[in-house]
């Protein structure tokens, strides 16, 4: 397994972004048709902490288009090492061509598994961070991991902006492996401020996503 | 330019170039006005018409280069409008979870139908989807296993493919008649279908905003009135009753068989995608076209007035079908 810490040295590279913008951005466009709601909200520069649901490896994909080419090199998905970095393949893909900030799920007691996402702050860079810590079933949002309120706290002036995406469970829900062409919406929020401690600022993030969620079309499974 | 292009653009037939001009000549008129109000009026907010007017600009290009290329540039152009409208539709109405490869498995009608158009195929195209598409489907999700809500949930799919699909299917369908069965060639065919029910919906919506008084179907669209739907009517039939004989092989008595019936079908068309919207809780089905909304929200009319159009035309007038 890589080590998270050597992300930090990573030049921006071309071929990752020949492949955001050339690949992906129009395979979501064909299978997600992503609508935006709130572009306004996003982030002009770094560095952000952008904080989504989280249902389907198409979150990441969808979250990395939504942002001008120009500023492609400075947005990384926060990701799990255990997931992403499993074998030397998908370990490749997911540095060099997502360009993932590997995040641990399993480590000892004591160690800094938000370093990296710090450092990456630090560099000013807009971080992607689905606070679920996994992808939930479909259709639901599971309890949000604390780490993000972490985040937050040592960067208070750093913009904390919720994405709510509607219908990408659908598309690729958690263990499919053929993805469906359907629409998908992704609603934009507000920055949630930081409100002073973590409890409160979770609970602000959870109410704006919930009340994001509330504004998407219905573009989820009836039942 | 390169040789090839110049007689790409010589082999469009004079009505067509004539056509595509006044298209293009109203457009600019639009724009004119557009770019215009903001200095005329500066309170009101023209966002929304400034959308849509570039929009138009956006359609009517790909519309062109779809006709330069012929039938296959037309059946590719509304392969990937169907594609898109049977994706919007298919993502807001409601659907089950176990619904999901059958999601998959209805595009399949897309490369199936026109595939079949391109290979001339005209008496199986008829039935593919009526028939054994409609067969297979529900077999499909009986196999799925799941029964809750399963009738509605067929009924949802097919309907959804033959307005998406099927019906579509009906432009490129006029495509592949001969240039000769027709005064300015299949696409001469097409664009007046087109461009009778695009106007059939500026025409409604402008009688509505200058006259409307009488609401007409309150309950589905509220913005829909008396006036806005006779005016639009009146004007579209004219429309169509001096232009078809330019566009089409028609005898004047089936000429204005067609401009009577084809701008009732636009209404129609318009007026049942409101209900599906209006049940299904949307205003738009999805905003990819700026100040239009979706695709299906611009198409809405063509797939009732393709198919009617086809029909008429394929019964009085063309050896081909």
């Amino acid at each position: 397994m890589h080590s998270p810490d050597t992300d930090a040295t990573r030049p921006p590279s071309m071929l990752r972004q020949i492949f955001l913008t050339v690949l992906v951005r129009p395979f979501v466009q064909v299978v997600t048709g992503m609508d935006v709601i709130g572009r306004e909200h996003l982030p002009t520069d770094g560095p952000a902490i952008v904080c989504a649901n989280h249902n389907s490896h198409m979150d990441a994909f969808m979250l990395l288009s939504l942002f001008p080419a120009r500023l492609l090199h400075k947005v990384r998905p926060v990701a799990a090492a255990d997931y992403f970095l499993a074998n030397p393949a998908l370990s490749w893909v997911s540095l060099n061509l997502i360009g993932i900030s590997p995040i641990s799920r399993t480590v000892a007691r004591g160690a800094d598994v938000l370093a990296p996402a710090r450092a990456a702050l630090a560099r000013g860079e807009i971080i992607l961070v689905f606070p679920e810590g996994t992808r939930s079933k479909d259709g639901e949002m599971g309890p949000l991991k604390a780490g993000v309120a972490r985040l937050a706290e040592a960067f208070p002036e750093v913009p904390v902006i919720p994405v709510w995406i509607e219908g990408a469970g659908r598309v690729l829900p958690k263990g499919a492996h053929t993805p469906v062409p359907m629409n998908c919406t992704a609603l934009v929020g507000e920055a949630v401020a930081w409100p002073g401690d973590r409890p409160r600022f979770m609970a602000a993030l959870r109410a704006r996503l919930d009340g994001l969620a509330a504004e998407a079309p219905p573009q989820h499974w009836a039942a | 330019m390169p040789d090839s292009v110049v007689q790409m653009f010589e082999a469009v037939p004079p009505a067509l170039a004539w056509g595509l001009g006044g298209v293009a000549g109203t457009l600019i008129v639009a724009t004119l006005i557009m770019l215009a109000l903001p200095v005329l009026k500066p309170s009101g907010d023209w966002t929304e018409l400034r959308h849509r007017i570039w929009s138009w600009w956006v359609i009517i290009a790909l519309v062109v280069v779809a006709m330069a290329f012929g039938w296959v540039g037309v059946t590719v152009l509304f392969a990937a409008v169907a594609f898109i409208a049977l994706r919007e539709f298919l993502s807001l109405a409601p659907l089950r979870r176990e619904d999901r490869l059958i999601v998959l498995w209805a595009y399949l009608t897309i490369p199936l139908s026109f595939g079949l158009i391109v290979l001339d195929q005209y008496g199986i195209y008829l039935v593919a989807i009526p028939v054994w598409f409609f067969l297979i489907t529900p077999f499909l999700m009986a196999l799925a296993g799941q029964t809750r809500a399963y009738l509605a949930t067929v009924a949802t799919i097919t309907w959804g493919v033959i307005v998406c699909v099927y019906n579509l299917g009906a432009i490129p369908l006029l495509m592949r008649v001969p240039a000769e069965e027709a005064p300015a060639g299949a696409a001469g065919m097409v664009f007046l279908l087109l461009l009778a029910t695009q106007a059939n919906d500026v025409l409604q919506y402008c009688c509505g905003k200058l006259f409307g008084r009488h609401k007409i179907l309150p309950t589905v669209s509220p913005n829909k009135t008396w006036e806005g739907f006779l005016g639009g009517w009146v004007l579209t039939a004219a429309l169509i009753w001096f232009l078809a004989p330019v566009f089409t092989p028609l005898t004047p008595l089936h000429a204005a068989l067609i401009a009577f019936v084809l701008p009732l079908a636009g209404f129609a068309g318009d007026v049942t995608m409101s209900a599906v919207k209006r049940d299904l809780g949307v205003k738009d089905t999805s905003r990819l076209i700026p100040g239009h909304g979706g695709v299906l929200d611009r198409i809405d009319s063509l797939t009732f007035t393709a198919p009617l159009y086809f029909h008429l035309l394929a019964y009085y007038a063309l050896a081909r079908y």
